[in-house]
């Protein structure tokens, strides 16, 4: 088993301590809620989305180190990308946690590679990326990981 | 404690009973396995995989259905089983046990067959805000399939049911009050006696969840005087998939069958079908013989190590561990009644218990993180969830040391 260092990096520790953009989005035109019912964990991902483009992201919510820290640094990744940009982080991000392929272009996500080895986690990093989806594809239902 | 109780725990032989759980003996992530989950289940002692051995060795078959020997011996093994539950219980006779797949099954079985005669609209049930789901959603679906209303006694901020609102809200409307005896989130114990009799003085019946207090204290049914008493026996060192629901004689005799099929029966016609007396009545298909075999092992074995002194025992740990996690900073017990048993619940400052129960993990400790089906509870308490470590007969004063150790390494980690 790997080192606790490997899954609590110092990024996802300063992300869940201090997260970035967080709180609502007053001129967010787009959002969606997910939670993770046997976690507890919630979230609100909000959208201002300008055409094609994330002009603004936020998230609210309460979740573990690993779900808020991967909401935390998913908001500072896509500000200002395309939604087909965003779309693919999604795939890459997903690739990378669940079967440990390190996609290019990840970036400073590429921190939650250590949640590889907890199984029982990987819901918690996608929390907010499947809300994400669910934001820009306008679903009303509140969207979940269990 | 009192001082018989203290000499009882000092006596307690935990050598002989690790000794009797093999899987104590195994290591987790390169450390010794400390087990601390045993609200969510308990591990198993070796008699009762030696006794399962021996159903499918030497005695197994159908029951109730064959004159072959072996079916007669698995009928008259799980009859034994139910003598065993029934002693365990103090119960006036075995035919007052019932055989089901656990506490909820329990607890569903009187909601349907008991609740569906007997609570219709404008009648209440009572339960309180401590109950785990299995003792809430069934009530719950119950009131709203014969328009009853649900009541609930709240909590105070200890985690102890409010007793005057317990009692306050028992009217002539009340049919049934169901109750856990302790609560598997926060570990406090229930004045079960003084709620049953509070029921019944009020004309309602009084149901007892038990799951989490069987394996803790001596249960004597008729001490307590409730009707209908729910435990399970994956959580007193028993198989899981055996449980059992204890109801008086009377009431049972009068209530319908609920699932029905073979072996709940005495003659069927396709104009009309006779059902057979509790407990059979309530018990159609073919049962888990093994099951039951193993659960009357487990209970003879806390019966033999004695449940005083397994609880004297637990009551230590349970201290221990309050004052260790109390110094843990940033460490909240939820969760405070002054009668509580072998569960502690806490959140801390800052770290989610999901991350505790991933970094106790990495140290080979397993508690429980979440909200341990009992979601009203989380909200009373304003948490989203807890962690939850909670004490069995094999756990040591070192591996409440270790998880201590473990949570101020925890702290350090989060800052």
């Amino acid at each position: 088993m790997s080192d606790l260092r490997d899954l609590y990096q110092e990024v996802i520790l300063d992300h869940n301590r201090r997260p970035r953009n967080f709180g609502p989005l007053p001129e967010a035109n787009h959002q969606a809620e997910g939670n993770n019912p046997l976690c507890g964990d919630r979230i609100t991902v909000y959208l201002d989305l300008e055409g094609d483009r994330i002009r603004g992201i936020s998230f609210q919510g309460a979740g573990c180190a690993i779900s808020t820290a991967s909401a935390s640094l998913m908001t500072e990744a896509l500000k200002g990308r395309s939604v087909e940009e965003a779309r693919h982080l999604f795939h890459g991000f997903h690739e990378m946690v669940t079967k440990g392929e390190e996609g290019e272009d990840l970036g400073k996500l590429a921190v939650f590679t250590g949640v590889r080895e907890y199984p029982m986690r990987v819901k918690c990093a996608t929390l907010a990326w499947h809300t994400l989806m669910a934001a820009l594809d306008q679903k009303d239902q509140p969207v979940t990981t269990e | 404690m009192t001082v018989v109780d203290q000499a009882r725990a000092s006596t307690y032989d935990l050598a002989r009973v690790r000794a009797d759980f093999p899987i104590l003996a195994r290591e987790i992530h390169g450390r010794p396995l400390v087990y601390l989950d045993n609200a969510a289940s308990t591990q198993k002692p070796r008699i009762v995989a030696e006794t399962i051995a021996e159903c499918y060795g030497g005695w197994y078959a159908n029951v109730e259905r064959g004159v072959h020997t072996l079916s007669q011996l698995a009928t008259a093994q799980r009859e034994r089983a139910r003598e065993t539950v029934a002693r365990f219980l103090n119960a006036r006779s075995a035919e007052e046990a019932v055989f089901t797949r656990g506490t909820t099954e329990s607890v569903n079985l009187v909601a349907e067959a008991w609740g569906r005669r007997n609570v219709g609209p404008g009648d209440e049930v009572l339960i309180t805000g401590l109950e785990h789901h299995s003792n809430l959603v069934p009530w719950q679906r119950l009131c709203e399939e014969r328009g009853a209303q649900l009541r609930v006694a709240a909590i105070d901020d200890a985690g102890e049911v409010r007793l005057d609102e317990f009692e306050r809200l028992l009217s002539p409307r009340t049919r049934i009050a169901a109750f856990a005896h302790v609560s598997n989130a926060l570990g406090t114990v229930n004045p079960v006696r003084e709620m049953a009799a509070m029921a019944h003085r009020a004309g309602a019946l009084a149901l007892v969840d038990g799951a989490q207090a069987v394996p803790h204290m001596l249960v004597d049914v008729r001490d307590l005087g409730c009707d209908f008493y729910a435990f399970s026996g994956h959580k007193v060192y028993g198989p899981s998939g055996i449980g059992v629901l204890w109801g008086r004689k009377e009431i049972l005799d009068a209530m319908p069958p609920w699932q029905s099929g073979g072996g709940m029966v005495q003659t069927v016609r396709f104009e009309k079908t006779t059902y057979a007396p509790p407990p059979h009545r309530f018990e159609a298909g073919t049962p888990f013989i093994e099951g039951a075999a193993g659960l009357a092992a487990a209970l003879d074995y806390l019966t033999a190590m004695g449940l005083p002194a397994v609880g004297a025992w637990e009551s230590e740990l349970l201290a221990l561990a309050t004052a260790r996690l109390a110094e843990v900073p940033g460490l909240r017990i939820v969760g405070t009644a002054r009668r509580k048993a072998a569960v502690l619940s806490f959140v801390m400052d800052g770290i989610h218990p999901h991350d505790l129960g991933t970094i106790l993990d990495h140290d080979g400790i397993a508690i429980r993180a979440g909200h341990h089906c009992a979601q009203p509870v989380m909200e009373r308490f304003g948490v989203p969830a807890t962690a939850r470590a909670s004490f069995g007969l094999y756990n040591t004063p070192e591996e409440v040391e270790a998880l201590a150790a473990a949570l101020h390494k925890a702290r350090e980690l989060f800052g």
